[in-house]
């Protein structure tokens, strides 16, 4: 008798499970993730009903899995390559693109270090293994230890393009499983360098002034210098869904832009859109 | 009711047998699954499928090796005259950048304008290097395709670089993860074996029962801490331990991965030595001390030599424990893919690898092949190790 009360109770609480129904789901960029995650909580607690399934994976996933239809909306913290937009036109699949927050990257050192301004052309150097001595840039004489992203990441993609203009990074870069690992190892080694989005920044680090005029301007990294484009390393971050199903979606995606979404978007460490 | 107890056995007998078939067919689906899947990478060419790299016609250079591509592509290669060609500056060029050359409205909305353009651009750039799908090419192209090289075993096992996204050319050369794993493997081993043995012996031999009853619950419990939490230990304890020990600019080295596996397989080497040593029969014991040994003597020369075997097996499936972790290694090591010449630099290990990169590496691609072959590998040293434990096993039965 037990048995059979105990397999009724699985078989109801499995038949629960699949009541609750998934509205639409968003999948894709780690870096995008969090935000959506916050996004996502607020807008379902205001729609009571509305139910929305947020995983991770990483940008490339997330169009890959847009483009074979199971997920609703890519989260992506880069642009679709032009690959990508070949192979869903190839399928027949018209696509919309929303930017919804910016993010900026800000490049990080041991708060003992002098050095706290860089070029782009220095940085390029350190990351590609050219420049291996701080005292080359100005600073002490200490090996730099170069921290990186795991190649997995849009992180890494992004530096490589805008920071290394798409040289490789040095082989003997640390390639780090998760951005708080950055700040962590960071704060914890003198001739350490990294870079990590502006919502990690923390006390325990010191942040770089970067240069991209050849030394001339140096910009600091933070809100107000993303949200005004001074501050060059600085990238939008994208949902991208098929026009067929835009009008389930739309409801979603007027909330994420609407004022009180880009308050969510300033308050998990993101640059809103204005 | 004799009945209704006959099909209750029946019903047993077979519920066992299905599961010891299932758990079997698992384990031969895997292997089958990783060998098919990893196979796969070795004799194909290592540009993405459809992917070709062309130049323009003019051009004479018909051949690159991978690392002539990789360093036109770095940027180290700028004229055409390093390689055998002209004395011509070298444009690079990918698909991506051809929204700088030409505007949206130029290519067409889906892109139909796409072949005619890159045709344009490789007129008007003759010094152009083109990385591009064939699929994207006009019929009349005016340009030809360069020769590349396939990927063979050798490549791949003994390569000593892995830049495994990397355009146009990937390299996939695991060479410093076999070392690094090994390394940081065997600096496990050197920490945890004496230490494991001592501990297991303290327990079975010295330790009074009111102590063991302690020790015993605390040394399990370590073998069912999850490894991220010995990865977060590692690298906010232990890391920095390391670093201001020794002195060096970083502290994620093979040494502090090593401590923390060595903290890892600690559990598996102790429960496995102390019961071993417990095997030993009260008899041989009592006649050697009876003969007059000391206590010390027996331990020594009675009750380790008797549990032999279980002590190697307990190393070996301490071995097996750290050659295949991956969290707390990930963690710690620093993941940099040089060759570690000490037990003071970074490494990269192979599991680590695999857990860093498979959520990323598109389906069924040639990274994804690559990460599958890495697990072939390990998979191999895997069997190595757990056909060492039969051998010794049959090995003791035997003598």
């Amino acid at each position: 008798m037990k048995k059979v009360l105990l397999i009724s109770l699985i078989a109801l609480s499995i038949s629960f499970v699949q009541a609750q129904k998934v509205n639409f789901k968003v999948k894709g960029s780690d870096t995008v993730l969090p935000l959506t995650q916050k996004e996502a909580e607020v807008y379902m607690k205001k729609n009571a009903g509305s139910s929305i399934m947020v995983t991770g994976g990483g940008s490339g996933v997330g169009i890959s899995a847009l483009l074979s239809g199971t997920t609703d909306i890519a989260q992506s913290s880069r642009s679709l390559k032009l690959d990508e937009k070949m192979k869903l036109n190839d399928a027949g699949k018209a696509f919309k693109e929303t930017i919804i927050a910016y993010d900026a990257l800000a490049v990080i050192v041991n708060p003992a270090n002098k050095v706290s301004k860089l070029t782009r052309e220095q940085l390029e150097g350190i990351y590609t293994g050219k420049i291996t001595n701080w005292k080359q840039v100005g600073g002490d004489d200490m090996k730099i230890v170069v921290y990186s992203r795991e190649t997995s990441s849009g992180t890494y993609e992004f530096f490589k393009e805008h920071v290394l203009n798409k040289k490789n990074y040095a082989s003997s870069a640390l390639l780090m499983p998760a951005t708080g690992a950055i700040v962590q190892s960071v704060s914890q080694t003198k001739g350490a360098i990294g870079y990590v989005g502006l919502a990690y920044i923390e006390k325990s680090v010191k942040t770089i002034d970067v240069s991209y005029d050849k030394g001339k301007t140096y910009v600091t990294p933070n809100v107000e210098n993303a949200k005004s484009k001074k501050y060059p390393i600085t990238r939008p971050l994208y949902y991208y869904y098929l026009a067929t199903t835009e009008k389930l979606i739309s409801p979603y995606i007027k909330f994420v832009l609407s004022a009180e979404g880009q308050k969510i978007v300033l308050q998990e460490g993101y640059v809103p859109l204005n | 009711m004799k009945k209704f107890k006959k099909l209750v056995e029946y019903f047993v007998e077979a519920v066992l047998f299905s599961s010891s078939t299932i758990t079997s067919l698992t384990v031969i689906l895997i292997v089958i699954f990783l060998f098919r899947e990893g196979i796969g990478m070795f004799n194909s060419s290592p540009l993405e499928q459809n992917f070709v790299i062309v130049v323009s016609q003019k051009n004479p250079v018909q051949e690159l090796n991978a690392t002539q591509i990789k360093a036109i592509f770095n940027q180290d290669i700028v004229n055409w005259s390093a390689v055998g060609g002209a004395k011509d500056s070298i444009i690079l060029f990918t698909t991506n950048d051809i929204t700088n050359y030409y505007s949206e409205e130029e290519l067409g909305s889906s892109l139909e304008n796409l072949p005619a353009k890159l045709n344009d651009f490789i007129l008007e750039n003759p010094g152009a290097i083109m990385y591009i799908s064939s699929k994207s090419l006009p019929p009349n192209f005016a340009g030809h395709k360069l020769a590349v090289k396939k990927i063979g075993v050798a490549d791949f096992v003994f390569g000593e670089q892995w830049y495994p996204t990397s355009e146009p050319i990937p390299s996939y050369g695991i060479w410093p993860m076999i070392i690094g794993t090994l390394m940081v493997t065997l600096g496990a081993l050197l920490f945890a074996i004496p230490l494991g043995i001592a501990t297991a012996i303290f327990m079975a031999e010295v330790a009074s029962m009111r102590i063991r009853n302690l020790l015993k619950p605390i040394i399990e419990l370590l073998a069912g801490i999850p490894s991220v939490v010995f990865g977060f230990f590692g690298l906010i304890i232990i890391v920095p331990l390391v670093q201001k020990t020794f002195g060096l600019v970083v502290g994620e080295t093979v040494l502090a991965g090593s401590i923390v596996l060595g903290i890892m397989a600690l559990p598996t080497i102790i429960t496995i030595t102390e019961d071993a040593l417990r095997t030993t029969p009260q008899a041989l014991k009592e006649a050697s001390l009876a003969l007059g040994a000391t206590r010390w003597q027996t331990l020594v020369r009675v009750v380790v030599p008797y549990a032999k075997s279980g002590i190697s097996t307990a190393i070996i499936l301490g071995i097996g424990r750290a050659i295949g972790e991956t969290m707390a290694v990930l963690m710690v090591t620093g993941n940099s893919s040089n060759i570690p010449h000490s037990f003071l630099v970074p490494a990269r290990t192979i599991p680590a690898t695999i857990a860093a990169e498979l959520g990323e590496a598109p389906y069924g691609g040639l990274h994804f092949k690559a990460l599958f072959a890495l697990g072939i590998v390990l998979f191999i040293f895997t069997i190595i190790v757990n056909s060492s434990v039969e051998f010794i096993k049959n090995r003791s039965r035997r003598a």
